[in-house]
């Protein structure tokens, strides 16, 4: 019954060809060229996900592997040289790149025993607007893993039956998978503290007033 | 002094921990974290009416220590002891799902017989996981003590094969990028041949006073049914799959390492209960001894590791890979990205005990609560796995 999938090339073809106004866009994988993916826009998330789901040539019928992965802000240097009134001046340009979240999801297919197709969705930014599109309804297996990531990562999922926290308690604030999270101090006391240990207690107990 | 006074006991209308009011006769149990059949510290938000669940949310996180965070702390190689104690009962195969992907990344080839001693060490932490779950399976029945014991005496001569190899019996910590740690100790082969030549007469003896059982009979079938349709789309894998009847199998779907060179069936089930979840791990057994048959007669010698292999200094290129192998509780996989450094840019794990619970609550739906014990243990879940 194995039946040999197409290329993503030729997949991200047959999607858009199958879905008018859907775009999708082609991720190559330097290191794994065969697990290269395809990026969808939030919007046209579900039906691309129906269509690979639904297409007999590709019944991807099982989302094995839900995650996300956590791009910050960075900052983009270019250097250009130019001559300036005769002497040769560099400058550089500081160009800030917005940083986004991306949930990347791992398709297989059971009945074809074919995969993995990897589909991934971005969030516009990292702070008010993560949404990205639920695929539970589309696969049931997502619903926990999806779960994590809106717990980890803090990206919303619009459409999912039941976006509570999964692994972090009902209540915790922040999102630890973030990049940029900074751990609680619960520093405990030890008598002889060194390394990262000594900077954890020197910021939580504040140095000793000198005394007159 | 604060105390009640009996105004101050008010009947509140009773609900459940998501606000809604329970009717008639229903009862929120909270079950668990510390209960004997959760394997751990797990926790089933159970609604009752009666006896019967009428609703059953799991609640976890109670083990969470954010593995995947603390391994993006560390080096590639950092985290190969730490891959141990997510399933700390199959350490080998997870150690495997880490080598597997990072190889991928890396672009590195194992040598012969470290596939084989991969193929061997993963077949037998198979039989331990496998003859220990039966046992555990039996303990949430009611059959306390004497299966779990005996079942256990039978785990413990695989881990004294893991303890002679690795030098731990849990533990293991045995593979390496591009191979496996060290070799294997002398007279080692012969001790894998005796277990495995061993291990038949007591899955006879076991099979014999347990799987015609009528009670285990009576308690198991029909009980906790998963429809091969539903299974698929819940993303369901291993025995739990297999046992719907559904024929999927990462050794031979994917044939990673060096499985496209055995024989061995692959054992479905015909209605997904329990009693089929547990005649699957035994059959399962019945393989993993075939497959542990051919290899320790075939095993080549040469090096155990890459000699190209880098330990220190390891940088992957840039890109990403997601390795998977088929663990005894079902599909383990790595999803690894790297940004070029030492350090993963972002390591995920795909842990199968986690996801397998996604389908908890629509097993036990309609069944009664002492069902729902024994649907759970059938999952075959590890905390240190589904809590990272």
């Amino acid at each position: 019954m194995a039946m040999p999938l197409p290329v993503l090339e030729e997949l991200k073809s047959l999607l858009e060809a199958a879905l008018p106004g859907v775009r999708t866009e082609l991720v190559p994988n330097g290191p794994v060229p065969a697990q290269a993916s395809l990026r969808v826009a939030p919007t046209d998330a579900d039906a691309a996900a129906r269509f690979l789901r639904d297409d007999p040539r590709l019944r991807l019928d099982t989302c094995s592997n839900v995650t996300g992965i956590d791009w910050p802000d960075r900052e983009e240097k270019t250097t250009s040289k130019a001559i300036v009134d005769g002497v040769e001046k560099e400058t550089v340009e500081i160009r800030r790149v917005p940083g986004y979240l991306e949930v990347v999801y791992h398709l297989y297919s059971v009945s074809l025993k074919h995969g993995p197709v990897i589909l991934r969705q971005r969030t516009a930014n990292r702070g008010d607007d993560c949404t990205v599109a639920s695929l539970t309804p589309v696969w049931r297996g997502c619903e926990f893993q999806e779960r994590e990531v809106y717990d980890l990562f803090g990206v919303r999922f619009a459409g999912h039956p039941d976006l509570r926290r999964i692994l972090m308690w009902e209540g915790f604030l922040d999102h630890p998978m973030r990049r940029d999270y900074v751990a609680p101090d619960d520093h405990e006391y030890e008598p002889t503290p060194h390394d990262e240990v000594l900077a954890l207690a020197k910021a939580h107990y504040p140095a000793p007033e000198a005394k007159p | 002094m604060n105390r009640p006074t009996p105004e101050s006991f008010v009947v509140r209308p009773r609900v459940d921990h998501e606000g809604t009011e329970l009717e008639g006769d229903m009862l929120e149990v909270s079950m668990g974290p510390q209960h004997p059949s959760t394997h751990g510290v797990f926790r089933m938000d159970v609604v009752l009416d009666g006896e019967t669940v009428v609703k059953l949310k799991p609640v976890f996180g109670y083990l969470h220590r954010n593995h995947e965070k603390i391994a993006e702390g560390t080096s590639y190689l950092g985290s190969m002891p730490y891959t141990d104690r997510l399933d700390y009962f199959c350490s080998l195969t997870n150690n495997w799902a880490y080598a597997l992907a990072v190889e991928r990344l890396a672009g590195l080839q194992v040598p012969e017989r470290a596939e084989y001693i991969r193929v061997i060490t993963a077949e037998l932490t198979r039989l331990q996981n496998h003859v220990g779950l039966c046992g555990f399976l039996l303990q949430d029945m009611g059959a306390l003590g004497t299966p779990l014991m005996w079942a256990f005496r039978q785990r413990e001569k695989v881990l004294d094969l893991f303890e002679s190899l690795t030098g731990a019996r849990m533990m293991c910590n045995y593979m390496r990028f591009g191979g496996c740690r060290c070799d294997l100790p002398a007279g080692w082969l012969e001790q894998a041949r005796t277990v495995v030549a061993d291990f038949p007469a007591f899955l006879r003896e076991f099979e014999t006073l347990l799987s015609g059982n009528e009670i285990l009979m009576a308690r198991t079938q029909g009980v906790g049914r998963l429809s091969p349709e539903l299974a698929v789309a819940g993303s369901v894998t291993g025995p739990m799959l297999r046992a719907s009847g559904v024929d999927y199998d990462v050794r031979k779907v994917d044939r990673y390492g060096i499985y496209d060179r055995f024989e061995f069936r692959v054992p479905l089930g015909d209605h997904g209960d329990v009693y089929d979840r547990y005649m699957i791990r035994v059959l399962e057994m019945h393989e993993s001894l075939a497959i542990l048959r051919q290899a320790l007669k075939g095993i080549p010698g040469g090096p155990v590791i890459d000699p190209k292999a880098k330990l220190r200094g390891f940088r992957p290129k840039p890109g990403e890979s997601y390795g998977r192998i088929e663990g005894p509780k079902g599909e383990l996989g790595f999803y690894l990205v790297s940004d070029g450094g030492p350090n993963p840019y972002r390591y995920r794990i795909r842990p199968p005990s986690f996801i397998n619970l996604t389908l908890l609550e629509d097993m036990c739906l309609g069944r009664s609560i002492a069902d729902a014990v024994i649907i759970l243990g059938s999952v075959d879940i590890v905390l240190g796995e589904v809590d990272r």
